[in-house]
């Protein structure tokens, strides 16, 4: 070891899962702080993300739940760094950090937290093996690692994502790997800086069904044994629920619900979450006609089949009213409060404000 | 590219996969490369073995006058009376050695060129772009004739090669620089930006090694059309007068009427050389872009296949 603070106490890796009940003092290790992001475009700026805010914490799973184009991956972007926010800050350990435009501030934040993209085909270089990208984030951010060091720790890499027996691995090129294992070499990639911060964008979603339940496993334990700080951006709400232990949901670039996995997918209290849990995984309307076997608000199949909403001048008031189910006059008009339905669980609905049986409903 | 490999070799039993080991391997680049190889050698050696073996110079008179192909003359002599084998291996060194010059020429500035303007974008990709279109729309041909008249007893056919590398950049330029573009934003690029790679390395060990289908066509193209070039300047009684090459051999056979008198000994050989190193050339290309595209691959074992849907 070439300095003390090279290793973590393995103390905390042996300790169980560290998950702490969310207290007033714990302060997050990623935040956005009404980060608002929109592209201008010739027919008007996209409104990508607006006044969107999010915590992570230690040994936490935070998931983003939303359909293509709500502003998942943009969140993402943003928390990485990668994207500009055009409003709101991204607070690191409770401070505000800037864009890093500089290579130099670009790899400080990188040592903190790394993002893990969708695609393991592409996020990999094809021409470069397993070796080479591991050396790489190892090198950059302890540039003194001697030669047998550099070995020792890719290989302990490897095994840490169950890329078993680790030398095999290390002289392999990502063609030569499947989806999977990709992936988990995307994953160890990123682990080899120490991150705080993990940022998964729909890690999952190109993988084999087969193959989510063993990579989503190796990020629990992950996020466990050494306490990382995961964000978790999927459209199925069906494994951030297995997965997460906060779900966030966004709907055209706005948080509609946020509270414990546990909150918001047993008692959704936003129609749109509500329509995400009884379609999952895709909501069609079939599935809807189903039906909730609730309150006699039974959502209309008409209602969810209409367009997904344009983002350049996005619907009045409530985004989500020109589908929703219980939409009102009002809705068309403002945007509802961000309303406490329960302890750390919100919800943005006039239904909520207005509607004594609506809310029972939800609590139920 | 050398960087690419990480200099530890632990004792593993999986293949080392390098590059150059499955250049070999494929078969098509593996003839090609048999086929320059044979060029290389007889440009290194052959001028030695043809002089002390054969006793045989490519400028001395033999005492036969348009001899047929023999024993003595494997290719027979011209109407100056000079061995035309000696010529020919004579030919083989100097058209070589310009074709490579240019090319490697022309090749590093279209990288460079193609790779720094896809990569920063912006105003530098402007102006670079407008070079390159100036460059493109120069009329090659006769600035090639003036400066290599110009430069002709300046620098003899070196300085004529580095002014067939200078004006024929451009084509190269955006076809690398288009390709730079669309990997600019592939995800492993941004990775390696995030990671905080310098952008020198995310040039030369991310981007670079994924131009290598590219710069290799172009320079496997550009070896033989400078070969050409040449040759044609050297035809035209452009080039440098003194040197032996292929060009220059098929400029006296044209001024000779080799075809008249039916000496095709005299004409054949220079022209299956460079057509021979043309198609070794286009081999070689072929088998690149098989490596460094592993899509093309017919695979040979059964490998795990990705689970992409």
């Amino acid at each position: 070891m070439t300095s003390p603070t090279d290793e973590r106490p393995t103390d905390e890796r042996s300790a169980g899962r560290p998950v702490p009940a969310r207290r007033a003092d714990d302060r997050p290790v990623l935040a956005a702080r009404d980060v608002t992001v929109h592209f201008p475009t010739k027919g008007g700026a996209v409104h990508a993300l607006d006044g969107v805010s999010l915590a992570l914490h230690r040994g936490r799973t935070h998931a983003v739940v939303g359909e293509s184009g709500s502003g998942k991956s943009t969140l993402a972007r943003t928390l990485a760094l990668v994207q500009q926010p055009t409003a709101g800050t991204v607070e690191l350990h409770g401070a505000p950090v800037e864009a890093a435009r500089r290579r130099r501030q670009r790899r400080e934040f990188a040592a903190t937290v790394q993002l893990v993209l969708q695609d393991p085909f592409s996020s990999l270089n094809p021409l470069h093996p397993v070796r080479y990208l591991l050396s790489r984030p190892l090198l950059l951010h302890r540039p003194k690692m001697p030669a047998e060091q550099l070995e020792t720790e890719m290989l302990q890499l490897l095994e840490r994502v169950a890329l078993v027996p680790a030398r095999r691995f290390l002289d392999a090129r990502p063609h030569e790997l499947s989806g999977g294992q990709r992936q988990r070499v995307a994953i160890a990639r990123a682990l080899a800086v120490r991150p705080d911060v993990i940022l998964g964008d729909e890690l999952i979603s190109m993988l084999d069904v087969s193959l989510r339940l063993e990579v989503l496993n190796l990020l629990a334990t992950l996020r466990d044994e050494e306490g990382l700080a995961m964000l978790y951006i999927t459209h199925d709400i069906a494994t951030a629920r297995y997965f997460a232990d906060e779900i966030t949901v966004l709907y055209a670039g706005e948080v509609v619900e946020t509270g414990s996995g546990e909150d918001v997918t047993q008692t959704p209290a936003h129609p749109y979450t509500r329509l995400l849990v009884e379609s999952s995984p895709d909501p069609s309307p079939e599935s809807l006609a189903a039906g909730p076997g609730g309150d006699g608000e039974r959502p209309r199949a008409d209602a969810v089949a209409a367009e997904p909403p344009d983002l350049i001048s996005p619907p009045s008031g409530c985004r989500f009213h020109p589908r929703c189910p219980l939409a009102r006059p009002r809705c068309a008009e403002a945007s509802p409060p961000s309303v406490e339905v329960d302890d750390g669980h919100r919800a943005r609905c006039w239904a909520l404000t207005d509607d004594e049986q609506y809310q029972r409903g939800s609590a139920a | 590219m050398t960087a690419t490999t990480p200099a530890t070799a632990p004792a593993t039993t999986a293949q080392p996969r390098r590059f150059r080991l499955r250049l070999t391997r494929n078969r098509k680049a593996r003839a090609g490369l048999l086929i320059l190889a044979v060029y290389a050698f007889v440009a290194i050696f052959g001028p030695t073995l043809v002089t002390h073996l054969l006793g045989q110079s490519p400028t001395a008179f033999t005492g036969q006058v348009l001899a047929p192909p023999s024993a003595e003359h494997w290719l027979g002599t011209n109407q100056d009376g000079v061995d035309v084998f000696a010529q020919l291996i004579w030919g083989t060194r100097s058209s070589l050695l310009v074709g490579l010059i240019a090319a490697s020429t022309s090749t590093v500035l279209s990288v460079l060129v193609g790779l720094v303007g896809g990569y920063y974008g912006g105003v530098l990709d402007q102006v670079l772009g407008a070079v390159t279109n100036v460059f493109l729309v120069l009329p090659g041909l006769p600035l090639v004739i003036v400066l290599a008249g110009y430069l002709q007893g300046r620098g003899g056919s070196i300085a004529v090669a580095i002014v067939i590398g200078v004006t024929g950049w451009a084509w190269g330029a955006r076809s690398k620089r288009i390709q730079t573009v669309s990997l600019r934003n592939r995800d492993f690029v941004t990775n390696a930006k995030l990671m905080g790679e310098r952008d020198a390395r995310v040039m030369g060990a991310e981007i670079l090694p994924n131009l290598l289908p590219v710069i290799s066509s172009t320079l496997m193209l550009a070896v033989v059309t400078s070969i050409l070039a040449v040759s044609g300047l050297e035809f035209l009684g452009i080039g440098d007068v003194n040197t032996v090459s292929w060009g220059s051999m098929l400029r006296q056979a044209q001024e000779r009427q080799a075809l008249f008198s039916g000496a095709w000994w005299w004409f054949v050989p220079p022209g299956a050389a460079i057509t021979l190193l043309g198609a070794a050339a286009g081999l070689v290309n072929f088998g690149v872009d098989e490596i460094t595209n592993p899509r093309l691959r017919v695979p040979r074992a059964p490998r795990v296949k990705g689970g992409r849907a």
